[in-house]
Parts: C-alpha cells; structure tokens; sequence
C-alpha cells in the first residue's frame, strides 16, 4: 500500500493521513481504515483488520464436528442461520448424507428469512450513516418479528445454532408456518414503505450514485460475491448456480444492477428481499411431511477426504473448506467469508471520492468484523 | 438624579419586555428540547421520554438540570478566556434579534424601522460562537466542524438575505411591525405572493440552523459532534440553547415576514352563516387547545401506572385548565389572541424541521455548497428581479396584485427548473 | 444629554482601545476579535447619530461578512508561526513619528478652518426615514459615483479571481 507519511505535493497542500476507526461510529465495528487525503479527497486507503480475530478456524481443527457448528454463527453473528447452513451442509457432504426433504425445506425458509434480517440491519444501519435517522427503527421493528420466529423455533435469537448436521434438531412449533405466512403477507408493504423513503429521494440519489462503482471487469478480479458483484451487472448466484438445501425447488429471481454504484447495491438488495419473500411463500406452501433427520452416527467420523461447499449467504459466497483425516476432528478447516473478500474492493471503490464517501462505501459493502476478522 | 430617571425612562419598558421574552425563550428552546424527541420518537415508532413526568414532560428540567451540574471542562491546551466566551456570544446572537420581533400588535416591542436589517445583523454574529469556539477548543474536529459551518453559514445567508429582500419590496418597509401591518392592509399573506421565497427562506433557515438535511457540521458519523465536541455542562447547554433559540428565531422571522405574523388566518375574511359570521370561531382557538390538552390529560389519568403518575397528570391538566379558564375572563382573549397566532405559526414550522430530520439523509459537503450557490442564489435573485417587475406591474400599471406576483413566480420556477436539470441528481462530485 | 455623552465617551474609549489591541496582540485571532469589538462600537456611535441604517449595515457587512471571513482564513492559515513573530520590527519608531505628524497636521487644519466644520445641526426628525433618504442619495444624487465604485470592486474582484486561478 506504500509509504503514507506526509509529503509536499505539487499543490502545496500537504497530504494527510487520517485514521478512522477502530472506534468510529460507522465502521461498524471494529474496521480501523487509514485515509490518505488530498483536502478532503482520498487517494489511498489501508484497512487494518484483525481486532475481533478469535482463531475460529483454528477453534474448528480441535473440536469434534458438531461441537463446532455453534462456533459458526459468531463469524457473521448477523446471519448465523446462514453460516450454519453452509458448515452443516459441508458436513453433510464429507460424509455423504442428504438431509430430508422437510428438513431441506425448513432450512430454505429460515436462511432466506435470515438474509431478509441481514439485509434489513444493512439498509437500517447503511441509511444511517448516510444521515437517515429514521429507516434504522423500521427495520429493526420488521428484523423484530423474525427474530422472533427464530426465538420459538430455537430459543435464540441471534446466535441460532438453529441446524444440526444431518437435518434438524427440532421439528417446527405449532404456528410456524402461520407465523412465516403472515411476515410474508405484511413485509412487501414494508418494503414499499421503505423504498418511498429513500429510493426517489434526491438526497439519496446524491449520495448514492456514481459513488464506489465498480465494473464487472473489477468486481470478478477482486473476486467480490453477492450483492456487491450482482450490482455490477453479473448475474451470479450460488443458489442458481450450484443449488443447496430445496433452492431447486422454487421461482425466483437475481436482481443485477447496471453501473455498479452504492445505488444500484441498494436496488439489489431490496430486490433480493423480495425475491426472498418468494421463496419463503413457496416453500411455506409446498413444505412436505417426514423425517427432519437423516441417519447420522452420534459420533460424526467422516472418511478421509476434502469438501469445499459453499452456499449464497447474504453478504455473498460463504463456502467452508473441510479436510477430513478420519478422526472425529477436521484435521482443516477454512471459512472462505464473504466479507473479507468484500473488502478487498474497498481501495478500488474509495479512490478519488470524498472523505463523507467512504461511510458511504463501508455501509454499502455490508461487512461483519466478526467474519472479516474471524 | 432625577436628571437620569429621566433619561433612562424610554429604556426602562423595552428592558422589562427583553427580560420577558428572554424568560419566555429559555422556556421555548427547553420544551422545543422534548417535542423534538417525542415527534421524532413517534415518527420512528418509538415511544421517546416517558419517564419524567408523565410523556417525559419534566425531562427538558431534568435534561437542564443534569447539564447545569455537570464538571466544566476547559482542555488543557485551550485558548481559555476565548473557550470560555464564545457559547456567550451564540446566545447573545440569538437572543438579541427577539428584541425586534413584535410577537402581537399590542406587544411593545421597539418599531425600529430597519428592524429586519438588525435582525439579520445581529443573529448572523452567532457564526463568531461558533468559529471562534472551534478554534479555541484547539482540537482538530472542532476546528473542521467551525470551519465547515462557517463556510456553510455564509453561503446561505446570500440566499437568505436575498429571500427576505421579496417580502420587505412587497411591505415596502424594514420595519417587522409594517411588513406585518401590511399583509393586514393587503389581505393576503406574502407567503401567498411569494412561494419562491418563502421555500428558499426555508431550506436556507433549516441550513442556517445546522438542521437536517444539511447538519454536517454536527454530522455525527463523520465529526463527532462538530464544533462543541469539546464543550461540557453549562457552556454546552448554551450551545445548544443557543441552537433551538435560532431555530425558533429563524421560524419567527418567517412567521412575520412571511406567514402574517400575529394575524389570525381569513382575519379579513367573513363567510356569514344566518348573520353569524363562521371564520370568527377561529377566535375561540386559543381557548379549544387548552381545553383539549386539559381534557386528554384528565382522560390519561385512570389509565396511569403509579400515583405520582397521576399526581403529575392532575396538576398538569389543572395548570392547562386553568390557563383555558384565564382566557375566558373578560379582555384576556382579545389580548392573547396575537401572541397565540404567532406562536402557533412558530410552532408549526418548528414542527417541519423536526419532520425533515426524521425524514431526509445528509447532503455532503460539496453537494451542500454547490445546492447552495448554483442553485438556491441564482433561484433567490432572480426571484428577487421577478418580484421587483411585480411589484412594478401591480402598482405603476395597475395589474391584479395575485397575478402581477404570479407571473414572476412561474418564471422563476422555470429558471429553477432549468437550473435543476443542468445540474443532475446523480452528478458525481 | 448626560447619558448620551456618556455612551459617547464610554463607546469611543471601547473603540480606541480596542483598536489599539487589534495592532499590538500578537495572536491574531485576538486581533481579529478586538477589531469586531471596534467595529462594534463604531456601529454604536451610528446608532448615537440616529443613523441606524448605517449601523445595521456596518454590523451585517464588517463583523458579519468580512470579520467572518477573516476569521476563516486565519484559522486556515498556520498560526503557530505569526504567534511566534515580533508584531513590530526595527522601524516602529519612524513610524510612531511619522503618525504624530500626521496627527499634528490634522490637529492644525482642523484648528485654522474651525468654521468650515461647524455643520450646523441637523433636527432628528430630518433625518428620517433613514434608509429612504440613504436610497435616495445614493441611488439618485450620487448615482454615478456609487455606480464607478461598485464597477471598481467588481473589477477588483475579477482580478483576485484571475490570480488565484492562474496559480
């Protein structure tokens, strides 16, 4: 990233290094970016991550398989559904079972409430720090509701731990699909209500457009995923393209963007959330009778060998890489997250933009220390 | 001695009517404190203060209270006489200009008859507060937050001045007392002759006073807290005494000049109804509002969880009740009926700043400047010019004074849109 | 006319000697503070000559138009070094003549054409109402001159900005 002491430009002006973070109000956590500034333009940025690394992987290599799942929800602690998912199913894999269709179908429902959650904390805390007070309480109120589903099927609300390897712990309660059915039923108003909001609004539009783009050419170079690369105008969905869990099953849609700006990442994700209500309605209605559990030892031992599974968690391909030397341990495991990866593009999108962009920019990224950092 | 008796008489009245609307203010600013929490909480779905006093009514006392006991922290590198002065100088600056703002027709404030200059003069002293407390804080985001707001300050001011000159062409006076007394003699409210200025007053009013959406020097997730991010107790409660104290200042100018100051509305209007005339009911207004803030309260006390709680509820709904019964005796309607139309406007305005704070993300900083000076300047002066040819219409070549104004505001709504277009929503910086 | 000669005097003390502390801190926000309260005062004695049109305009125009603008550029440029610089230099002293003579000079016109001076007294009520009559002159009676002074700051202007622009 080169030298970032101060020197004398052509101007006169002396460049300045600015540090945001690690305690700044909106790197969302404990992000520390170094600024290099010409007045108040950046030309060069340096994020220094690492102040929330626990050794999760590491954690992973000394504990026996399933003891390690509730470790997975606190890398990305604001989507555990989705991270459980991507470990279980990886496990899955390793031994070579398939979890039960009802099984199956429950996961879908829950991952997809859990990227409406995701997306719902992004836009809140996003709007935020672009200097909207008001969206943040409406999605927390909407986040609210399925919180509480997760809360009846599971117990918890954040760190879920809500799946097991081989399919489900708990059948779903009386009411859960009544439940999901009217969340379904009232969020699309929701939506609107916040798209009325900010969508046409001008100072919005100022703020988010043509601010951090990013071509497709540079979005797969940097090797961005999720919403950040479909704004960019490739269509690439893990759950399109290598179907996990019933996405096979059901309709639905991958919203992409043109230019690659802060706006278009805005558009995608409101349009994720409703292709998710479509999903959920789908799978909510077509959910079939059975079994929640596959046949799996109380001792999970999977053969010799290596998996790498990924699924399409909120912030983008969440895949685990899982080495197995027969023993009740991973002898490797690596977490490929999405918001690390993310990241990386941060230097591309910040360049030549104001000081004021680049919340901007860190709130559009939508990352979680806890995965960048592990 | 009697020689300065005297001489001082003709100051001793206006001096007693300072000291009253400065009691009055505080009082303002420090309830103005809680209604902005309790709209933007109810804006946000969220309930707000509710726990001193019932709905949180005591919490600006408390609020006040606890700042007034807080440590006074001068940082050790500070410029200390000037550190310790300058939340004065906000608070002069924006106390001052109320001295020329008769808030009824009976209300003796000083017809000085270039009042709007030394409004304007005086309250735009209220930038040294601020820059000069940025600066003696010797901290960097207070001086960044000084710096941004003086840039921002008198970039809008231009607009500012330019959209009050449309109402003094239109009252033909400086004087607050004749602007006003002429919107009485005209019958129309210049809001109503002059829209354009009247929008531009406003979005410069709510960039003059830091609101949403231009609170950059304040912007929270960008410079802490701009330029008091040093200040502590006291001294801070003065800034943002000093803060409300503008807004509501800024709202009472725009009250006068625009909104027909202590006028009651249709107030030369008649609509008769079996020889009663109708619109005379909005008299009673004063007495309505009381009467109901009284009755809700007394309906909220059965359902109130403790007996302090209802305790508050009585006394409150008895101080409100008792105001809705002054105003029934004889001569006290007629006498307040002014000052409540004013405050009402006030209030109303207040009310819209709140409601865009809850509704609109930040500008940035270059988006700010360039709104305001390739958009909002050029718009204010050719709103000027137009209202000039106005003005010339209606009184040399006796044209209909509506139309006469009307012309003027759909050219320069023309040239405001031509200006938007050129410079796009989505333009990069 | 007591309490009018004292807010006279009292004022004109206010404005002397903060003028005479705008020219000796050596910080310059001080300075820049002190010439305010000059300018203040100086605002006061129009006010005194009921010319209260004048006032208002020192008050917007100065302290809160170039004041302001003083400040910020004080505040942008680096002060540590100004604070540290002597304020006088090896010359203070031709100077403090050379403004004694000065003072001397006026001191003996005013003395020999004492009669040109003697403005008779205008009524207050002649004076009003003051911004008319403002308008009035300069927009009517000195049309020409007001007009050739606003071409020359606009000219200076222009130029200001082309030397900045060149850089």
């Amino acid at each position: 990233m080169g030298d970032f002491g101060v020197t004398q430009t052509v101007l006169g002006a002396d460049e300045i290094v600015l540090n945001m973070g690690p305690q700044h109000p909106s790197t969302h956590g404990v992000l520390r970016v170094k600024l290099k500034l010409d007045g108040e333009k950046v030309i060069g940025s340096e994020c220094i991550i690492g102040y929330l690394h626990r050794g999760v992987e590491k954690i992973g290599e000394n504990r026996p398989y399933t003891q390690f799942a509730p470790y997975v929800d606190r890398t990305d602690y604001v989507a555990a559904v989705s991270n459980g998912l991507g470990y279980c199913e990886a496990v899955e894999k390793l031994l070579g079972v398939e979890a039960p269709p009802r099984a199956r179908w429950v996961r879908t429902i829950l991952t997809e409430l859990q990227r409406i959650a995701s997306h719902l904390l992004w836009l809140g805390t996003h709007a935020l720090d672009i200097g909207a007070l008001t969206p943040v309480f409406y999605t927390f109120r909407e986040r609210e509701e399925i919180l509480k589903i997760f809360e009846r099927y599971c117990g918890a609300r954040l760190t879920t731990h809500a799946f097991r390897i081989g399919g489900l712990q708990y059948e779903t309660y009386d009411g859960f699909e009544e439940d999901v059915k009217t969340f379904a039923r009232d969020f699309p108003r929701r939506i609107d209500e916040y798209e009325e909001l900010l969508t046409g609004n001008r100072i919005w539009l100022q703020r988010t457009k043509n601010v951090g783009i990013l071509t497709a050419e540079q979005a797969i170079d940097l090797g961005v995923t999720g919403p950040v690369l479909r704004a960019s105008g490739v269509k690439w969905d893990i759950r399109k393209a290598f179907p996990y869990a019933a996405y096979d099953q059901f309709q639905f849609e991958i919203p992409t963007g043109a230019n690659g700006d802060t706006f278009d990442r805005y558009l995608v994700r409101m349009q994720e959330m409703r292709q998710a209500l479509r999903i959920i309605e789908q799978a909510v209605a077509s959910i079939p009778s059975g079994p929640i559990m596959a046949r799996v030892g109380k001792v999970i031992k999977p053969p010799p060998g290596e998996v790498y599974h990924s699924i399409e968690a909120p912030k983008g391909e969440l895949g685990y890489f899982v080495v197995s030397d027969g023993t009740i341990q991973p002898a490797r495991l690596r977490i490929r997250p999405p918001s690390f990866i993310n990241l990386q593009a941060f230097d591309t999108m910040v360049r030549g933009h104001l000081v004021a962009d680049v919340v901007a920019i860190i709130g559009t990224l939508d990352i979680v220390l806890g995965e960048v950092d592990r | 001695m009697a020689e300065l008796i005297d001489a001082l008489q003709p100051y001793l009245i206006p001096t007693l009517r300072v000291v009253i609307a400065f009691l009055v203010l505080s009082l303002i600013a420090a309830a103005m404190i809680w209604i902005e929490r309790k709209v933007l909480a109810h804006l946000q779905v969220r309930l707000g203060p509710m726990r001193v006093g019932p709905h949180g009514l005591l919490q600006p006392i408390a609020d006040t209270l606890k700042l007034l006991l807080k440590e006074d922290i001068v940082p050790a590198e500070a410029d200390r006489f000037i550190f310790l002065y300058a939340p004065v100088i906000s608070v002069i600056a924006a106390l001052t200009p109320f001295a020329f703002i008769p808030f009824a027709a009976n209300d003796r404030a000083p017809d000085v008859n270039v009042a709007l200059l030394f409004i304007i003069g005086v309250s735009s002293l209220g930038i040294f507060g601020i820059i000069l407390g940025g600066w003696a804080s010797n901290s960097h985001y207070p001086l960044l937050g000084a710096l941004r707001s003086t840039a921002q300050l008198v970039s809008y001011e231009v607009a500012l001045g330019f959209a009050l000159v449309s109402a003094l062409l239109l009252g033909g006076t400086l004087s607050m007392r004749g602007i006003v007394e002429k919107q009485a003699e005209l019958g129309v409210w210049f809001v109503f002759l002059q829209p354009v200025a009247f929008f531009i007053l406003f979005v410069a009013a709510l960039a003059e006073t830091n609101r949403n959406p231009f609170d950059l020097p304040e912007a929270e997730s960008e410079l802490v807290a701009g330029f008091h991010t040093e200040y502590s107790g006291f001294r801070f409660a003065l800034y943002f005494m000093a803060e409300y104290s503008a807004m509501v200042l800024v709202s009472a100018i725009a009250t006068t000049l625009f909104l027909g100051g202590w006028l009651r509305p249709f107030a030369n209007t008649e609509v008769v109804i079996q020889g009663f005339d109708v619109l005379s009911l909005l008299d009673w207004m004063p007495v309505a509002v009381f009467g109901f803030l009284t009755l809700w309260l007394l309906k909220e006390i059965p359902g109130a969880d403790s007996n302090t709680h209802r305790l508050a509820l009585l006394i409150f709904a008895a101080v409100f009740g008792g105001v809705a019964a002054a105003l029934l005796l004889p001569g006290v309607l007629p006498a307040v009926q002014g000052v409540f139309w004013f405050l009402f406007k006030v209030f109303i305005f207040l009310f819209c700043f709140i409601w865009f704070r809850g509704t609109f993300p930040r500008y940035r900083f270059d988006q700010l400047m360039r709104l305001g000076w390739h958009f909002m300047i050029p718009v204010a002066i050719v709103n000027v010019i137009f209202c000039g040819i106005g003005l010339l219409l209606w009184q040399q070549w006796d044209w209909n004074l509506a139309g006469a104004f009307w012309v003027g505001n759909l050219a320069t709504l023309l040239v405001a849109l031509l200006l938007a277009g050129r410079t796009p929503a989505g333009q990069a910086a | 006319m007591t309490f009018y000669l004292a807010t006279f005097y009292v004022l004109g003390a206010i404005a002397v000697l903060s003028a005479l502390l705008v020219i000796t801190r050596r910080n310059p926000v001080h300075s820049a503070i002190f010439l305010i309260v000059t300018l203040l005062s100086v605002a006061g004695l129009y006010l005194q000559l009921q010319a209260e049109f004048l006032a208002a305009v020192q008050i917007i125009l100065y302290i809160g138009g170039v004041m302001v603008l003083f400040l910020f550029v004080i505040l942008l440029v680096n002060l540590e070094v100004t604070v540290r610089q002597e304020p006088f230099n090896r010359m203070w002293w031709i100077a403090g003549v050379a403004a004694l003579v000065l003072l001397g000079e006026l001191a003996v016109t005013y003395y020999l054409g004492r009669q040109a001076f003697a403005i008779p007294v205008t009524p207050a009520a002649a004076l009003q109402p003051n911004t008319e009559l403002i308008g009035r002159t300069l927009y009517q009676t000195y049309m020409l001159p007001f007009e050739i002074a606003s071409v020359l700051l606009l000219v200076a202007m222009v130029g200001a900005v082309l030397m900045a622009r060149r850089r």
